[in-house]
C-alpha cells in the first residue's frame, strides 16, 4: 500500500488560514494507515469545528485514486464542495492531485505526507519495501528487493556501514542484506552470492503515464 | 604520464604507507597544503577524502590537485552518493587527463549522516559497479552504455574500500572477491581495532588467494581524545571498537601515550601478517602524529623506486 502519515493539525490550519473546508477521505491505504479513513475524516471535522472552522461537508473515495468512480461519487456532493473554499484531502498525494484535477478552482490541501510503498509489518509499523524503480529486478534477490528497502540501493551486498545486522543510516532499521543473504546462503545459491549485478535501468521510473 | 609511485612500490612489494588528509571545510587552501606537506616523506600516497561523512568540504578533486602541484601523489576519492554514472565517467576521464591515477571508488556514507540531511542522495551505481566501470572505461574503452570511448582511455589504479568488521562478517570476504572480480586492485580497510577478528579475516583472505590479487592496506587509527574516543565508538558508521580497547584506551592515565602505544602494537602486528601490502593512516584531527608513528614503527625513512 501506500504509506502515508499525518500531517500536524498545525500545519494543516497552517495551510487552511480562512475559509470553509470539505474534507475527503479514502477507503483504501489511507483507511488502513489510520490516516483518512472515516473515523480520522471524522475527527478531523471535529476538530476544524472545534477551531471555529465551518466544514462544508465530507466524504470517503473508493478510492481516492480511481478518478472516473471519484467524480460518480462525488456527484451528489458538488453543492457542498462548491461552497467550501479549501478540499482538505485525506488520501496519498495520489489522491490528492485526482481531487484537484476534478476541482481544478479548489484550493486542494493534503493532510498528509506519503512516505512509501511498504506493508504493515505488525499493527502501527509500516516498512518501505518497493522504489517503483520501473524495471523489477527482485528476483535477483529471492524478492527481497535492496533498491526499496536499502537506503543506498546497494545492488551488489551490504555497504561497510552495516553493524550486528542493522542499517548505518538508523540502529532500529534492519539492513535487508541480512535476510537477502542469509536466503541465498540457506538456498545454496552460492553462485548468486557472487554474481555481479549490473548498474541499473532507471529509466522506466520516469515514465509518467501508460495506456493499456 | 608520470610514474605513479604508489603503484610501483606495492608492485616492488615495500610496505607502503598511506595517509588521509581531509580537505577543509571552506576554499583557503593553505592549512590543508601545510598539514599534507608536514607529511611529506612520511607516507608515499595520501588521500583526499570526498565530503567524507556527508559533510561538505572542498572537493576531493581540487584537494587532490593541490597536493599534485605540491609534490605528494594523491589518492583520489570518488563516492556514489553524489554523482550519478555521467558524472563519474566524466570525472575519471578528467583525473586522468590531469594525472590523477589513484582513485578509489566508494559507495559513501549516506547524507542522512552528514550535515546537509536534507540533500536528495543519488546512488545510481553502488561501488561494486563502479569499479567495473572504471576498469571498462581503462580496458575496453567503453563507457557503460557501451559507447566506444573517443580519445584516450583514463590510466588509472583502481581501489576500494573493504570494512571487515561489518555484518555479515561471513560475507565480507565474498564481496571481497566481488571487488576483485569487478576490477579492483588495491584495497584500503576500515580502520582495525579488533586485531582477532582482523587476522582471521587475513587467514581467509590468504585461504581464497586474494592477497595475490589485490593490494591491501590495513586501516590505522591513532585516537587522539577520549572524546574521539566516544564518537568512533558509538556515531561513526562502520567502526568497531571493542570494549576491551575503550576500557584500556579510557582508563589510561596518560591518554595520548596509551593511544600511541596502542597504535603501534596495532602496527606491529599488521606488518607481520601474511597479504598486508601496507597500512592506510587515518588520524581524525591528529595528522601530526604521523611522522612519529611512522618513525616509531620502523618505517622511515620511505623507500623509492628501484
Ligand atoms: S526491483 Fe524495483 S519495482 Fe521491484 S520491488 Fe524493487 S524497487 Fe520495486
Ligand atoms: S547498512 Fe545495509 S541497508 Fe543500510 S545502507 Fe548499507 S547495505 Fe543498505
Amino acid at each position: 500500500m501506500i504509506v502515508t502519515r499525518k500531517k500536524s493539525f498545525e500545519d494543516i490550519i497552517n495551510a487552511l488560514g480562512a475559509g470553509s473546508v470539505y474534507i475527503l477521505g479514502c477507503s483504501q491505504c489511507a483507511t488502513l494507515c489510520r490516516t483518512g479513513g472515516e473515523k480520522e475524516v471524522l475527527e478531523m471535522k471535529d476538530l476544524l469545528e472545534q477551531q471555529k472552522i465551518s466544514v462544508t461537508g465530507f466524504f470517503i473515495l473508493d478510492p481516492a485514486c480511481h478518478k472516473k468512480n471519484s467524480k460518480h461519487l462525488l456527484r451528489n456532493e458538488l453543492q457542498n464542495i462548491e461552497q467550501s473554499d479549501h478540499l482538505l484531502v485525506l488520501a496519498c498525494g495520489d489522491g490528492l492531485q485526482v481531487v484537484s484535477s476534478l476541482f481544478p478552482k479548489k484550493h486542494a490541501i493534503s493532510g498528509t505526507d506519503t512516505l512509501f510503498l511498504g506493508a504493515e509489518e505488525k499493527r502501527g509499523v509500516f516498512t518501505k519495501r518497493c522504489h517503483l524503480c520501473g524495471t523489477c529486478i527482485a528476483e535477483e534477490f529471492n524478492g527481497l528487493c535492496p533498491i526499496g528497502q536499502c537506503p543506498k540501493h546497494m545492488l551488489n551486498g551490504p555497504c561497510g556501514g552495516s553493524m550486528n545486522g542493522y542499517c548505518e543510516v538508523s540502529t532500529d532499521y534492519p539492513c535487508i542484506w541480512e535476510f537477502i543473504l542469509e536466503s541465498m546462503a540457506n538456498r545454496g545459491q552460492q553462485k548468486n552470492l557472487k554474481q555481479f549485478i549490473k548498474p541499473h535501468n532507471w529509466k522506466e521510473s520516469f515514465v509518467c503515464s501508460l495506456e493499456e | 604520464m608520470q610514474s605513479n609511485m604508489f603503484q610501483e612500490l606495492l608492485k616492488q612489494n615495500d610496505f607502503v604507507i598511506t595517509a588521509e588528509v581531509g580537505p577543509p571545510k571552506g576554499s583557503d587552501p593553505i592549512k590543508f597544503l601545510e598539514k599534507a606537506s608536514h607529511l611529506k616523506g612520511y607516507a608515499d600516497a595520501f588521500n583526499v577524502t570526498d565530503n567524507q561523512t556527508a559533510v561538505v568540504r572542498l572537493s576531493s578533486f581540487a584537494g587532490s590537485i593541490l597536493l599534485q602541484r605540491n609534490g605528494l601523489q594523491p589518492i583520489l576519492q570518488m563516492s556514489c552518493r553524489d554523482r550519478n554514472r555521467i558524472a563519474l565517467q566524466s570525472d575519471i576521464l578528467g583525473a586522468s587527463a590531469l594525472d590523477i591515477t589513484n582513485i578509489l571508488f566508494v559507495t559513501g556514507d549516506h547524507q542522512t549522516m552528514g550535515n546537509h540531511p536534507n540533500a536528495k542522495g543519488v546512488f545510481d551505481i553502488d561501488s561494486i559497479q563502479l569499479i567495473q566501470l572504471a576498469k571498462q572505461l581503462r580496458d575496453k574503452g567503453l563507457f557503460q552504455n557501451g559507447e566506444e570511448i573517443k580519445q584516450g582511455r583514463p590510466e588509472i589504479f583502481i581501489g576500494g574500500v573493504c570494512n571487515p568488521f561489518a555484518t555479515p562478517y561471513w560475507y565480507r570476504i565474498q564481496r571481497l572477491e566481488k571487488k576483485a572480480d569487478a576490477g579492483a586492485e588495491f584495497i584500503q580497510t576500515q580502520s582495525v581495532f579488533d586485531i582477532q577478528r582482523f587476522a582471521s579475516f587475513m587467514d581467509m583472505v590468504i585461504e581464497q588467494g586474494l592477497h595475490k590479487r589485490l593490494f591491501i592496506l590495513a586501516g590505522i587509527t591513532p585516537i587522539k581524545s577520549k572524546k574521539m574516543l566516544d564518537r568512533m565508538k558509538y556515531h561513526v558508521p562502520g567502526v568497531d571498537i571493542p570494549d576491551e580497547i575503550y576500557t584500556r584506551l579510557a582508563s589510561a592515565l596518560d591518554f595520548v601515550h596509551e593511544s600511541i602505544t596502542l597504535t603501534l602494537d596495532l602496527m606491529e602486528q599488521i606488518k607481520k601478517m601474511k597479504g598486508i601490502s601496507g597500512v592506510h593512516i587515518t588520524a581524525l584531527f591528529w595528522e601530526d602524529i604521523i611522522p612519529l608513528l611512522v618513525k616509531e614503527s620502523g618505517c622511515y625513512p620511505r623507500p623509492t623506486i628501484d
